[in-house]
């Protein structure tokens, strides 16, 4: 049963595989603009299913797109053309990578800038630790001592 | 320890008290905005740009003129993608010829990837209220206008620049609220 219910998994996954994406009849006879293409491919999305590239997706849209930016190469533009057409149309949405831009500054610079931040705390916490050394200890006063002193010599009574 | 430390320990406590409260605020308001969004509805990168280049030839059997670039301007108009395979589009018709009719609105329509005798019988059962209408087999117009799906509805102002985009079915509130008070405006320009 468990041997069977792996091999339908598997079967899933393979046919899913095979059907998902770029289809036989879109690929360019030119394998290094069919390449770009896939290059291109991975990079732009699927603006139905939109966490998937338009290489992985089964949508109509998608399919569309993949044709338009072989048709795009064909015509001689470079990837970065190809892209600017789309985004001209779609905006920086159909960019699955964002383009890094005053908009996108925090989104690309947050993760190193709270790196910076915490390393920084870290150090300063460091520093001032090591500064202050070993923790002051006050000397006993003469009362403290001579009571010290009873108490180590077995008398329990106070002071005085 | 003296009083300076203790006060200077006791602050830097306070503040760590706050930390977590603070932390839950950014993180909230971010949450709080993104996920109340609707993810499906993108912005369109052609909002206030002059509608795109395209010409497209009419649905075989409604007229000659089909439906390009050229007709747009003039007056404020709307374009509306539709597909008779589309159920939104059959739910938000009345509405855009309640436009057309009642309002007087010029409504052009963009048919999206439709068979001429599917889009025909659609037009005929539930009425033709477009001024111009392009057949998109290829849907590769819709690339031009930036669709994703249908059905949108594009707002053009007397220039032939896009002033609005709705995502999606066109509903009362959003006719009510976005799409007439803004015709009214475009009108007095």
């Amino acid at each position: 049963m468990k041997r069977l219910l792996a091999l339908l998994l598997l079967a899933l996954i393979w046919s899913g595989a095979a059907e998902a994406g770029v289809k036989p009849d879109e690929i360019l006879d030119d394998p290094v603009l069919e390449a770009r293409a896939r290059m291109l491919g991975k990079e732009l999305r699927c603006l139905v299913c939109q966490n998937q590239s338009i290489d992985d997706s089964d949508a109509p849209l998608a399919a569309d797109l993949r044709r338009l930016v072989r048709k795009r190469l064909l015509a001689g533009d470079t990837d970065e053309e190809v892209k600017a057409f789309l985004v001209a149309r779609y905006g920086d949405f159909i960019l699955l990578r964002p383009p890094i831009r005053p908009s996108t500054w925090l989104l690309w610079g947050g993760p190193f800038a709270v790196l910076i931040l915490g390393g920084v705390s870290v150090g300063l916490y460091m520093r001032r630790r090591s500064a202050r050394g070993e923790p002051e200890v006050d000397e006993l006063s003469p009362e403290e001592r001579a009571r010290l002193e009873r108490l180590l010599a077995g008398d329990s009574r106070p002071a005085g | 320890m003296t009083a300076t430390t203790e006060t200077a320990a006791t602050n830097r406590r306070t503040w760590l008290y706050l930390l977590p409260v603070l932390v839950f605020v950014v993180i909230g308001g971010f949450l709080a905005f993104g996920l109340t969004r609707d993810p499906t509805v993108l912005p369109s990168a052609l909002l206030d740009r002059p509608a795109p280049e395209f010409e497209l030839p009419p649905i075989p059997g409604r007229d000659d003129h089909g439906f390009s670039r050229a007709d747009l301007g003039g007056e404020p108009m709307l374009v509306n993608v539709w597909a008779s395979w589309c159920v939104p589009c059959r739910v938000e018709h009345p509405l855009i010829t309640r436009l057309a009719e009642e309002e007087g609105i010029i409504v052009n329509g963009l048919n999206y990837k439709d068979r001429a005798e599917d889009a025909m019988a659609w037009l005929k059962e539930l009425g033709d209220p477009f001024e111009y209408v392009g057949w998109d087999i290829k849907g590769r117009a819709a690339i031009e206008w930036g669709v994703y799906g249908v059905p949108e509805t594009f707002v053009i102002d007397r220039n032939g620049t896009i002033v609005y985009k709705q995502v999606g079915q066109v509903t009362p509130r959003v006719i009510n609220e976005v799409i007439l008070p803004l015709i009214r405006k475009l009108r007095e320009q």
